[in-house]
């Protein structure tokens, strides 16, 4: 009878920590839609994982051997061997972006960059934390606001907290409507986000839409070569999209293989969620930083859009630096929001979109460089 | 601590360097599109 409650007896407490984690995150998915692609199969998978012997994981059978788990071999093919599904997720994110907004009005793109910031930010307050460089380097990528960066770099880096930072990322960016409006009043005064800003956009060619993706993958590839599989997936998603010549491949990226991969990537995570990984201190400092990476990431944006307008005749309305995170498009709608509860006539979707858009393509910039630069400096 | 402490600092330049450098770089080129391709649409 000893067989029937030997999963029963071998139940840690904190298993049960993980059961009620994934319970969580399943509630927050189907009860508040919060990012319920990824948050609801995250949470099922964190229960799977949890279970004592779980067949989703690689077990050793007495008289057998080594049997395979499905949702640990899905890690190790589609995540460790080289990060394929949050690669091609790119390809269809890629798909799915319209940059009219931003070629429209080039100089948005600078908030994309400066809203980066908070990553290197958290990494600093990581390191002081004690966290060594990898793993801060990881903790920090949360700010690119980007799930599949954040699994990406969290990976390749070789971070014992895979789990834990993809978990943060993908809860943060479903709260950024609740983050962001927070970090934005700490540094703005309620008439500077009135500040209007008329919406002339400049039509935008068909060849600089082709042109664009190209570019962007060649000259983020030569300043950060590490970069070239994010930027350059991300980037043949999008020529494919403005190449007006695939419309069935563009389809089939914008919706059956993002929809495949999403369902995959969820609960291939939870594969690094088993609680002997997650149930520890750092996972709670980790959920602290990554909160600040987004806060950072918000206020930079902002301070820099004040920055420019020391320079600038025509003044920005702060706020768009702060859409400058990878948040699309709730960044741009919480912008959008803000604007007008301080000035009903004020639209700043268009810009903030912009903004938004940008910091997609320094994110997974920003991604590649971590992964540059962060190898040399741990020999 | 403090060694990785002053490399985080020195990636966060770097990195923000780097960053901002292909970002520029891109708007220089954006901003030359307008006058290079004119919209035929």
């Amino acid at each position: 009878m000893n067989y029937l409650l030997q999963g029963i007896t071998a139940t840690t407490w904190q298993q049960l920590v993980m059961f009620g984690i994934g319970a969580i995150l399943i509630y927050l998915a189907i009860s508040k839609k919060l990012e319920p692609a990824l948050l609801l199969p995250i949470g099922f998978g964190a229960i799977l994982v949890n279970i004592p012997f779980s067949g989703a994981l690689h077990t050793t059978l007495p008289g057998i051997g080594e049997v395979a788990g499905i949702l640990e071999w899905l890690y190790e093919v589609g995540i460790q061997a080289s990060e394929a599904m949050p690669l091609l997720l790119f390809i269809g994110i890629g798909a799915m972006i319209d940059f009219g907004p931003l070629l429209s009005n080039p100089k948005l793109i600078l908030f994309g960059a400066a809203a980066q910031f908070g990553i290197f930010a958290t990494i600093t307050i990581a390191a002081l934390l004690g966290f060594p460089l990898n793993d801060a380097a990881s903790i920090g990528i949360i700010g690119a606001a980007d799930g599949p960066t954040s699994i990406l770099v969290s990976q390749v880096l070789k971070s014992d907290y895979v789990g834990a930072i993809a978990v943060a990322a993908y809860s943060y960016m479903a709260l950024v409507p609740i983050i962001q409006p927070f970090a934005i009043k700490l540094v703005t005064t309620k008439k500077e986000r009135a500040i209007r800003m008329p919406y002339n956009p400049k039509s935008v060619s068909r060849m600089a839409r082709l042109l664009f993706p190209i570019i962007v993958t060649m000259f983020a590839g030569y300043v950060a070569p590490a970069s070239v599989s994010l930027v350059g997936l991300l980037m043949f998603g999008n020529l494919i999209r403005e190449s007006e010549v695939l419309k069935s491949l563009s389809d089939t990226a914008q919706h059956v293989l993002v929809n495949l991969i999403t369902l995959l990537l969820g609960i291939t995570i939870a594969a690094s969620m088993q609680a002997d990984k997650l149930v520890r201190v750092e996972t709670m400092f980790i959920m602290i930083l990554g909160l600040l990476a987004f806060i950072f990431d918000s206020i930079a944006g902002v301070l820099f859009a004040k920055l420019l307008n020391l320079f600038s005749k025509n003044k920005i309305n702060p706020m768009i630096g702060a859409a400058g995170i990878s948040a699309f498009p709730m960044s741009a709608r919480v912008v959008q929001r803000m604007g007008q509860e301080a000035d009903p006539q004020n639209h700043l979707l268009m810009h903030a979109v912009g903004a938004n858009v940008a910091g997609q393509i320094a994110s997974v910039i920003a991604g590649g460089v971590v992964l540059g630069l962060v190898p040399g400096m741990l020999v | 601590m403090i060694e990785v402490f002053k490399q985080s600092l020195t990636l966060m330049w770097q990195g923000m360097l780097a960053i901002f450098t292909v970002i520029f770089a891109i708007y220089l080129v954006l901003s030359l599109f307008p006058k290079i391709f004119k919209n035929k649409k």
